[in-house]
């Protein structure tokens, strides 16, 4: 038998099963929690610390996508405090590479973007690095343009967990990691990808492109397909 | 009371955020009914006049002229907007950024043409090593990113700066 807690978020009174995380008890409950790297469908990762939340007795925040609830627990969600983190974290992803809105695959489709303007962030106080970034379009469908990338590692879980090609994966350390194909050789030359799309379908931002769209024409599908997908893996016994 | 003066500048952007600006169509009636326009790229004045009250500022500092420029428009200028995407974080001009100057003359100007291949040295401005967003520089009292902002957020924001309010860019973005 499951195990239900109650616990609150924002003061609200909610309950979960045991195992459920704080993200997934908040999206049932629909209390929204910004997010970047989670994605329904694939095991959370807690890579974009947008999510951070302050448990009470805590000194430390938590990312609510990786944290299990417990009975009683108190967690705040939103804060003028965790406001100002999050527009920070999301600052950090803006100037980390080469972010142009105006001229995107996915402007008017990217949850980068969205973020930003549902954080209110109108501008940014950090300097920009300019890093010098790759652009790989050897695949014959699609490409990856590193400067978008803000390495939220969906594509790794859906090629790993879904598509079970496991072609991405990551390399290098701090500004210098940058998610690869294979052992780092061309997109296009990767014996085990599949071109199954999957990887396009669930980038955040213009990082991964189907070739020939033009700017602002990169529109994703809107379809939770990935917990579809888990239930049929599962039934087939994969 | 004398009346509100507004001025626009135009450094380095593509002129969208002023075209945005024009398709406030009849509004700037309304707006030029309570305020006057003392320079801008659209009206025919040369020299960026003392006593601005609101300057909107377009485009990214790329050149030492823009530098000039903007600092002239600050010392100037009451409120200053950065307006549009390219003053507020140099957006497209800032591409340029990690390629750095001298190979960006020498493809614009000596591999990809075939008649008397040359960088431009005279009348034109020298390019800063970087193009930067405007508060790099001077100091902004608003930021109204989008590319361009709609024109519906640029009335929003004289209106409110005409009335004395603190303008409301909520519903702006990066990007259009």
């Amino acid at each position: 038998m499951t195990t239900v807690y109650t616990l609150t978020i924002d003061g609200r009174d909610v309950a979960g099963s045991e195992g459920q995380t704080v993200m997934e008890v908040a999206e049932e409950n629909g209390i929204a929690i910004p997010g970047l790297c989670h994605l329904e469908g694939v095991h959370d990762r807690g890579a974009c610390r947008l999510c951070m939340v302050e448990i009470a007795g805590s000194p430390k925040l938590a990312a609510a996508c990786m944290t299990t609830i417990a009975e009683g627990m108190e967690v705040t969600a939103h804060s003028e405090q965790l406001l100002e983190y999050r527009r920070a974290v999301t600052e950090m992803m803006f100037m980390e590479r080469n972010h142009v809105c105006a001229v995107c695959v996915a402007n008017n489709h990217c949850e980068l973007q969205d973020t930003a303007a549902a954080l209110g962030l109108t501008h940014f106080d950090l300097p920009r690095i300019s890093p010098k970034v790759d652009i790989d379009a050897s695949h014959r469908l699609f490409a990856i343009d590193h400067n978008r990338c803000i390495l939220c590692l969906r594509c790794v879980r859906v090629c790993d967990e879904i598509e079970g090609a496991h072609t991405w994966d990551i390399m290098h350390r701090g500004l210098e990691t940058r998610v690869q194909t294979d052992m780092g050789i061309p997109w296009g030359e990767s014996t085990t990808c599949t071109s199954c799309g999957k990887c396009v379908q669930v980038c955040p931002t213009g990082a991964l492109f189907e070739k020939g769209r033009p700017v602002a024409g990169g529109s994703k599908t809107k379809r939770p397909f990935l917990p579809w997908l888990k239930v049929v893996q599962e039934e087939r016994g994969l | 009371m004398s009346r509100p003066r507004i001025a626009t500048v135009w450094l380095d952007g593509c002129s969208g955020c002023h075209m945005s600006f024009l398709d406030l169509d009849e509004r700037l009636l309304d707006i030029f009914e309570r305020a006057d326009l003392v320079y801008s790229p659209i009206v025919d004045v040369k020299e960026f006049p003392e006593d601005v009250d609101v300057c909107l500022v377009e485009g990214a500092v790329s050149s030492e002229e823009d530098l000039h420029r903007i600092r002239m428009v600050r010392e100037r200028s009451k409120t200053i907007v950065a307006f549009g995407d390219c003053a507020v974080t140099s957006n497209v001009p800032g591409m340029r950024n990690p390629i750095g100057v001298p190979p960006l003359l020498d493809r614009a100007y000596r591999e990809n043409v075939s008649l008397n291949p040359q960088v431009p040295t005279q009348v034109v401005p020298r390019l800063l090593p970087t193009s930067q967003p405007v508060h790099r520089f001077v100091d902004v009292d608003v930021f109204l990113p989008g590319c361009p902002p709609h024109a519906d957020l640029i009335h929003t924001l004289l209106d409110d700066l005409l009335a004395g309010r603190v303008p409301d860019v909520s519903g702006s973005r990066f990007g259009r």
